[in-house]
């Protein structure tokens, strides 16, 4: 993995240390610590209920952590999440494009709101229907697509700003596995450009695809590599099996 | 600034892409103003009445004449005895019964006094009430024809004048009161709908990861409904200028700032009840129990608030519409100015503040 080694090099874009955050008497994220590099695709893995959300949402700048450090894009997550908001995309489980605005105007109106000028969304809307090949669907409703383009389209408005880091929230979920695979193409296409890609999801085949793993359980990180070295480390033949063989510790039930 | 106008424009493709919230819009306050100025008026018309006339004399002739002649009765037959008077209300389809004693005319020249037996069916107290009040007046009337001829001294007659309603019209009384319920119902059902909407569908969240201020969310959410909600009331108005000769007496400009007061007092209720649901559903079903009932019982429009027990009129204090039916009745029915209702606008002022505060307060709260 080439690859790899040369991310290892590259500065961080997200790194937390001893990150918590309490609701009350229940910590859902325990004293994690790790670090994210520039332009790597970061699977982060646990089951329901293990904190993932919580620890992305910490990320996203929309909850403030209870206690230790973290930067987001150079940003500290206590103080400037406003300017960390301005540097990264985020698209969500739930598909989350307007259904009843068309696909230009989700487009533009996603382009609006992040503050790019007219010219850009016009030269950015071009590019990204020519790329997906939406062009003689850019009128019509989103209402109206299947779902692998949904996701493919919700993707694309998530990185129209070129951010520097683009947080999934279990992209893929309830489409085949080639939607799945064309899916995770465009999301290498963005790692080429330089994005880095911070994803969370239940499908063992997606965790394979990632450069990097965290697993999350209990709200700790009990294990962070690279598949491979993962797969050596538990003396497991799959992903699935890693997954299980940490998963199985956890006391917390999902919810 | 520009990423306001943005999010503006998406409100309304919104709207206008939705035909149930187009209906609820537009449609709602149509169907409000008709159906409060045609068939829920409180003005008796047409009521079917008999008379038996045993007089049959110049004196009953003329007072029959001026029953028919008012637009209150319909004479639908006279009647030979007063057995048949009976049989008639209880086939349940008259109102009022009149009957002239004979020899009426000769009393009333001879003795200066004669008597009419008038009879109600009271089973509707009110309307009975309304109708003998009608038929009393036209008894009036004919007396004072009388008195133009022969003086009689010592005759007092109240001159009792309806002031800003002479002719006691419904209109004055509901057009106010349907601002004020419609002005509410949609206001608070858009706000909290649309919040919920993007709640429910995910939309929130990936608002709120963008830079975009929760704050310039919630205001560019205001806006497009507070136009939509100016457009509405400018319906409400003509209809019921052109269509119910509901006249506004006072300054437009004061009843649409004062409108406007109202508008924004019912936006905040709106955002105040989203912060609470997490579905379009619910949303709609507390805006419509949380503001239609409070709203018709509390306001004035339907059912006197002096007539209520004082716990329940204190409860009405806490109604922002009863404020502004006060201020729109003063301003279009009375055309008083600023300074009769300058109290009523700093109790509802101080209202949409303080929902306004707690409304946003909570909203934030909820992004922790």
């Amino acid at each position: 993995m080439t690859d790899l080694i040369n991310h290892m090099n590259n500065p961080p874009v997200i790194s937390c240390k001893d990150l918590s955050k309490k609701f009350g008497s229940f910590t859902a994220v325990d004293n994690i610590s790790f670090e994210v590099k520039a332009g790597e695709i970061f699977g982060f893995l646990g089951a329901n209920g293990a904190g993932k959300t919580t620890a992305m949402r910490m990320f996203c700048g929309l909850s403030i952590p209870t206690s230790g450090a973290a930067t987001v894009a150079g940003f500290d997550v206590f103080k400037d999440t406003e300017k960390i908001k301005k540097n990264i995309g985020y698209m969500s489980q739930k598909f989350s494009l307007y259904e009843d605005l068309t696909v230009a105007e989700n487009i533009t109106f996603f382009g609006g709101i992040y503050g790019l000028s007219n010219k850009q969304i016009k030269e950015k809307t071009e590019e990204l229907l020519g790329r997906l090949h939406l062009e003689n669907q850019a009128k019509k409703l989103v209402r109206s697509l299947p779902l692998g383009w949904k996701q493919k389209l919700s993707f694309s408005v998530a990185i129209l700003h070129q951010p520097k880091i683009v947080f999934l929230d279990e992209p893929t979920g309830g489409v085949d596995p080639v939607t799945r695979r064309q899916f995770w193409d465009l999301i290498y296409e963005a790692s080429d450009t330089g994005v880095t890609i911070f994803v969370t999801t239940h499908y063992m085949d997606e965790a394979e695809y990632c450069n990097r793993i965290s697993m999350m359980v209990d709200g700790a990180i009990k294990a962070l590599d690279t598949p491979a070295n993962l797969k050596k480390q538990f003396s497991a033949d799959s992903m699935d099996a890693v997954f299980y063989e940490l998963a199985r510790g956890a006391k917390r039930k999902a919810d | 600034m520009k990423q306001f106008l943005v999010f503006v424009k998406k409100e309304f493709y919104h709207v206008f892409r939705d035909r149930k919230t187009l209906l609820m819009l537009f449609g709602l306050p149509i169907v409000q103003i008709v159906l409060f100025g045609f068939a829920l008026t409180n003005e008796v018309k047409n009521s079917k009445i008999v008379v038996a006339d045993y007089a049959k004399d110049i004196a009953s002739k003329r007072i029959i004449d001026k029953m028919e002649a008012s637009n209150y009765f319909e004479i639908e037959r006279t009647l030979p005895d007063n057995k048949a008077i009976e049989q008639a209300f209880q086939e349940g389809n008259i109102r009022l019964a009149v009957i002239f004693p004979s020899g009426f005319n000769d009393e009333l020249q001879h003795q200066n006094k004669a008597q009419i037996q008038v009879i109600a069916d009271a089973s509707d107290p009110n309307t009975a009430t309304t109708l003998t009040g009608y038929i009393s007046s036209i008894i009036l009337d004919y007396q004072s024809e009388l008195m133009q001829n022969n003086a009689i001294p010592y005759q007092i007659i109240p001159e009792v004048r309806m002031l800003y309603n002479p002719e006691l019209k419904g209109a004055p009384n509901f057009v106010p009161g349907v601002m004020a319920l419609i002005l509410m119902l949609v206001c608070v059902m858009m706000t909290s709908v649309s919040i919920a909407r993007e709640k429910e569908k995910g939309t929130m969240e990936i608002l709120l990861v963008s830079p975009f201020r929760p704050i310039l969310v919630i205001l560019s959410k205001a806006v497009p409904y507070f136009l939509l909600s100016l457009i509405n009331l400018s319906i409400i108005l003509l209809l019921s200028v052109f269509l119910m000769d509901m006249p506004v007496n006072g300054s437009i400009v004061l009843l649409f700032l004062e409108s406007s007061l109202l508008i924004i007092t019912a936006l905040s209720l709106g955002l105040l009840i989203s912060t609470v649901v997490e579905s379009q559903q619910s949303a709609m079903l507390i805006s419509l129990m949380g503001m239609m009932l409070p709203t018709m019982l509390f306001t004035g429009f339907m059912f006197p608030i002096e007539n209520m027990p004082l716990p329940l009129q204190i409860i009405s204090n806490a109604v922002p519409a009863k404020w502004y039916y006060v201020i729109v009745k003063a301003i279009m029915i009375k055309g008083l100015g600023f300074s009769a209702i300058w109290k009523e606008t700093l109790i509802l002022a101080g209202m949409t503040l303080f929902l306004l505060v707690v409304s946003l307060k909570k909203f934030k709260i909820r992004l922790q």
